[in-house]
């Protein structure tokens, strides 16, 4: 590149966000390889968000790939399925990848080899089916967002029922470093993905759809354009290489030049946006009558010997994965997810979920974490910051417990994308302080529902307590008078036999 | 589950960095003062160089001490380069001949009540190289305004090591001999006296204005040219960003355009102005101090105009001739106020902080 | 010098009635900051905090005799709201919170004599005579009033277990600069 294309290539690069080294390569040009089917699965109820799956199986029941182990609870959640055939070893807390270490629920499935799968139905043509039948099926097929959000699917596609959906932004920015899944998808299955995109398209009746691709993955680009080429409807859309293009509201923006109100989601604005490898699943849930119940991970990192994308069965051991494509050397961090958003693991025994695009193993020469020291106000993270906040004040508010001063700064429009910690030159924690305050904010506000909930009902006891004595009083008093009565009766039945005996006498 | 675990705070994303740090930022921007501060140092001679190298130690003599004293590690933070810098950035700006206690006072104030007191780096209101200097100069006005004229260290009169040391520790010995006025000061110095500036400016006795830098003042003014040079660099290092600069340049270079067009026998011009005194270094090395700079684009541009208009009218209409160290240290004081009012916009927000209209966005295609 | 003194203990003098009136004039019988207090207080009257009753209590922090932390049902946030109310400072990492801890039935010892739902502030614990009883988790608010009253020790205040959905990432080391 000349000093001068170079310079207008800057000049066209968003003013927002940062540019880590993005250390895809080799990985993402290693091809795909398919996992060994591991013994023992472990498929945890909760891959979503909302509520967790609720199993429907018992232990030692025999269940096939495919088969529904878990079924919805309440309005946002989505089912589970077997990724294998075989036996319900298990019911019970398994260690979560969660960075905590603490448990979660799973049903841990013995594999019997077979991967025999329970017998599916396809309907002939997606296209005649009526929008709510679609996603009916997607959901049956317990699709998520595979960007990393993992919403369920079908709540999505519902959406365009409530509200007039024109675009359908197609998700292939995969900005986190060392990440390749997606990349791989779009090389590998890009007329499946195109396919997806025009069933959602379908199902939400959007009119266009534009796919979002980093310009530094040009073999994705290719393969995804040739594969457009008969649908005139489906735009590729190179975007510039900038941390964190794959977050929703960047992308959109990017795109179409709307900008989602801080209130509001997407589709308020008449967008929505999907991950390829949604598109993907959603094109194997449809014509394959497949649930979502295996996915790409890439596994990368420099401890790891072959790094590159393997086709595993949701519920795989992390430790089943890198043993797979070898360890150079002890991890010096286990993560799950890039490096820029991705999650600490407590060790390696915890299971892949329907939304992990990665576990890296980082070598100790990848994770240089140095002290922190003091803020120079130097401002690198608000110009890094995609969203427009302050994160030196916010995160001085926190340091000080102040976090209502954060909130009113703009925590709550925090996306965690972490560039302000990535840029900041005194290495400053700020993603920490902004989850802690996020959380902290949260449970407060929990309390206090709590604290309201406990006041009515000792509001209503109070009322019982008087309406009871009232009761009581109340009941009392009727005995009372019924007993005057009565003696007041027997008085003058006494008086009336008196006079009679009386008269009598 | 065990509770070691969970008392132990995982470590949080992102998990990779940039490859940036304090230290790296304080001493690209030393780095970038060397070339001025080496010609400084050719057309200053011996007791410039010893003026520097005392009030670089005093600043760092005065870090370490408070840092012992706060039960600080000061390694560390001695190191981070924030004190080197604070005393390079007081030491190119005094009378390149002063005695020494102006460099060990001005150095030790500098890091101690400029910014120790404050609670270290980061934490300190005002530029400690520019509070130092106020106070050397409001303390010791005599000391603080006897310049000397660029006598380069090749040149057979210039002091030599041994006459350097000795100019340190007793002070100019044939005061007017060797004395010389700054342009500014020369020029109010004649205004004052009646004779305007179109005669005085003429006059054979006028301190020279070469542009290749060869003119009476602190190493800094000396040196405009390299400083701005220098100033670039940081520019295209990003290290500071446009806005100071440009804002702080505008601010003196348009009021005084106008006024030297209105009478310029009255008011001196823009080239001279953006090259004396501190106004160079004042625009790329002191204003744009991070931590005494609002920390948005719109707020630094309002410092950065407000840094050079004061600039402009305390050089013009006040008593010193020169105002940079004065208007810096006020618009310090109110980087406070412009930060809490001018905020950048929040994605998804209007301005005010209210979320857009989902219909307006909508519409957009 | 005379008419500096006599000005100046004349301005003194009319300032000092100025307020002497307001303060007469504008006093407030009872303090309505009582009542709004109370408004924010759980108002079980578990009497966990020594006062009697949520009324008590308010009245207590209202005078600043007890701190606003006392009272551990209401814990962070209520600290946080009260202290906000009354102008207080607080610094809320000192408040120990212990977490929350919710009452517990024994199934092996209880012998379903009712006495604890009689004590209950929140009509938290279910059950019949000769039955087990239950606490219904979402309502107790772990007031320990009905530890008192088991007479066979069958009740008992448990904290409740950090799950996934309450974990909440610590605040970076307090020796961590920002």
């Amino acid at each position: 590149m000349g000093l001068f294309e170079k310079f207008l290539h800057t000049l066209a690069l968003p003013r927002w966000g940062v540019h880590p080294d993005d250390h895809k390569r080799p990985a993402a040009d290693a091809p795909l390889r398919l996992l060994p089917l591991p013994a023992r699965l472990y498929v945890p109820l909760q891959q979503h968000v909302g509520q967790p799956g609720r199993p429907i199986v018992l232990v030692g029941q025999k269940v096939l790939k495919g088969q529904l182990i878990a079924e919805p609870q309440g309005r946002i959640s989505a089912p589970i399925h077997a990724p294998t055939s075989g036996i319900v070893a298990a019911i019970g807390e398994i260690t979560a990848p969660h960075p905590s270490g603490l448990p979660f629920n799973a049903i841990t499935i013995e594999s019997d080899g077979d991967d025999r799968a329970i017998e599916a139905r396809v309907p002939s043509d997606p296209f005649a089916l009526s929008p709510e039948e679609i996603t009916d099926l997607v959901a049956a097929a317990g699709v998520v967002g595979l960007g990393g959000a993992t919403f369920p699917s079908s709540v999505k596609l519902a959406l365009g029922k409530r509200t007039r959906i024109t675009t359908l932004i197609v998700n292939g920015g995969e900005c986190e470093p060392y990440l390749s899944c997606d990349d791989r998808v779009m090389r590998d299955f890009a007329a499946a993905v195109i396919d997806g995109v025009r069933i959602m398209m379908h199902a939400m009746g959007a009119i266009e759809a534009l796919v979002g691709i980093e310009d530094n993955k040009p073999e994705s680009i290719a393969a995804m354009r040739k594969a457009a080429v008969p649908f005139p409807e489906i735009k590729l859309r190179p975007v510039p290489s900038r941390y964190p293009m794959g977050s929703d509201r960047q992308l959109i923006q990017t795109l179409t030049g709307k900008e989602v109100p801080s209130d509001c989601r997407a589709a308020d604005v008449g967008v929505i946006v999907n991950n390829v490898s949604t598109a993907n699943a959603v094109h194997r849930a449809i014509r394959l009558g497949e649930p979502l119940i295996r996915r790409i991970v890439t596994i990368n990192g420099g401890a790891v010997w072959q790094p590159g994308n393997i086709l595993a069965p949701v519920g795989t051991l992390a430790s089943d994965l890198l043993a797979f494509a070898g360890l150079k050397s002890e991890p010096a961090r286990l993560l799950m997810g890039g490096p820029m958003m991705g999650i600490v693991l407590p060790h390696a025994q915890v299971p892949i979920v329907k939304g992990t695009a990665g576990i890296l193993a980082l070598a100790e020469n990848e994770i240089v974490m140095p002290e922190a020291s003091p803020c120079i106000r130097c401002g690198n993270c608000t110009r890094a910051c995609p969203i427009g906040l302050l994160p030196l004040e916010m995160a001085a508010n926190i340091r000080v417990d102040n976090l209502s001063g954060a909130a009113a700064l703009g925590l709550s429009d925090c996306i965690s994308c972490g560039c302000c910690a990535y840029i900041c030159p005194s290495h400053i924690p700020l993603v920490q302080y902004f989850t802690h305050a996020k959380g902290e904010l949260w449970s407060q506000e929990r309390s206090k529902l709590r604290l309201d909930a406990s006041k009515r009902l000792a509001a209503d006891r109070a009322e019982r307590l008087t309406r009871e004595t009232k009761e009581k009083a109340a009941a009392g008093a009727r005995r009372k008078a019924e007993r005057a009565a009565q003696k007041a009766e027997a008085a003058t039945a006494a008086a009336e036999a008196d006079s009679s005996t009386e008269t009598a006498t | 589950m065990n509770n070691a675990l969970l008392a132990a705070a995982p470590p949080t994303a992102p998990h990779a960095l940039a490859s940036n740090s304090v230290s790296r930022i304080m001493l690209t921007v030393v780095a970038t003062l060397v070339p001025a501060t080496l010609y400084g140092f050719w057309l200053y001679g011996w007791p410039a160089i010893d003026l520097w190298l005392v009030t670089l130690l005093a600043a760092l003599f005065g870090e370490a001490a408070c840092l012992k004293l706060a039960g600080r590690q000061a390694l560390p933070e001695l190191f981070d380069g924030s004190a080197l810098l604070t005393g390079w950035l007081l030491a190119v700006s005094l009378p390149p001949w002063a005695p020494w206690w102006i460099g060990v006072m001005g150095g030790l104030f500098a890091t101690v009540l400029g910014k120790q007191v404050f609670g270290g780096l980061g934490f300190n209101l005002f530029n400690p190289a520019m509070v130092a200097r106020v106070f050397l100069l409001i303390s010791f006005p005599v000391h603080m305004t006897v310049w000397v004229a660029p006598l380069p260290i090749t040149a057979v009169t210039a002091p030599g090591f041994h006459d350097g040391l000795l100019i340190l520790l007793n002070g100019i010995p044939r005061l007017d001999a060797v004395s010389s006025a700054t342009l500014l000061g020369f020029a109010k110095t004649e205004l004052s006296r009646g004779i305007d500036l179109m005669h005085s400016l003429a006059a054979v006795t006028a301190p020279g204005s070469s542009l290749a830098g060869a003119r009476t003042g602190s190493l800094g003014e000396s040196a405009s040219f390299l400083i701005a040079a220098g100033g670039l660099v940081l520019l295209f290092l990003r290290v500071i960003t446009w806005h100071i600069p440009v804002a702080m340049v505008a601010g003196i270079a348009l009021p005084a355009a106008i006024a030297h067009a209105v009478d310029p026998a009255r008011y001196l011009d823009v080239t001279t102005h953006l090259l004396s005194g501190g106004a160079m270094l004042g625009a790329f090395f002191i204003a744009t101090d991070y931590v005494t700079s609002p920390n948005t684009k719109v707020g630094q541009l309002v410092f950065g105009t407000g840094c050079g208009l004061l600039t402009y009218v305390i050089r013009t209409w006040g008593g010193y001739p020169e105002g940079v160290a004065f208007a810096v240290l006020l618009m310090n004081a109110l980087t406070p106020v412009i930060d809490r009012y001018i905020r950048p916009r929040i994605l998804g927000r209007n301005w005010r902080g209210a979320p857009l209209d989902p219909d307006v966005e909508r519409a957009k295609s | 010098m005379i008419a500096a003194i006599v000005s100046l203990t004349l301005l003194g003098a009319v300032l000092g009635l100025g307020l002497g009136i307001a303060a007469r004039k504008f006093a407030v019988e009872t303090d309505p900051l009582i009542g709004d207090i109370e408004a924010m207080m759980p108002g079980s009257n578990c009497g966990q905090c020594g006062q009697p009753g949520c009324a008590g209590a308010a009245r207590a922090i209202a005078a600043r005799t007890v701190p606003v932390t006392c009272c551990p049902p209401g814990g962070k946030a209520l600290a946080a709201v009260l202290a906000a109310k009354l102008g207080i400072t607080l610094d809320l990492t000192s408040v120990v919170d212990e977490g929350p801890k919710l009452a517990q039935v024994a199934e092996e010892t209880c012998i379903g004599c009712c006495r604890c739902l009689k004590v209950c502030p929140t009509d938290a614990i279910v059950g019949a005579a000769k039955q087990i009883h239950n606490v219904i988790r979402e309502a107790c608010t772990g007031c320990g009033n009905c530890v008192e009253r088991c007479p066979t020790e069958a009740v008992s205040l448990k904290p409740v277990p950090v799950t996934l959905q309450h974990w909440v990432w610590p605040k970076p080391g307090l020796m961590a600069p920002a």
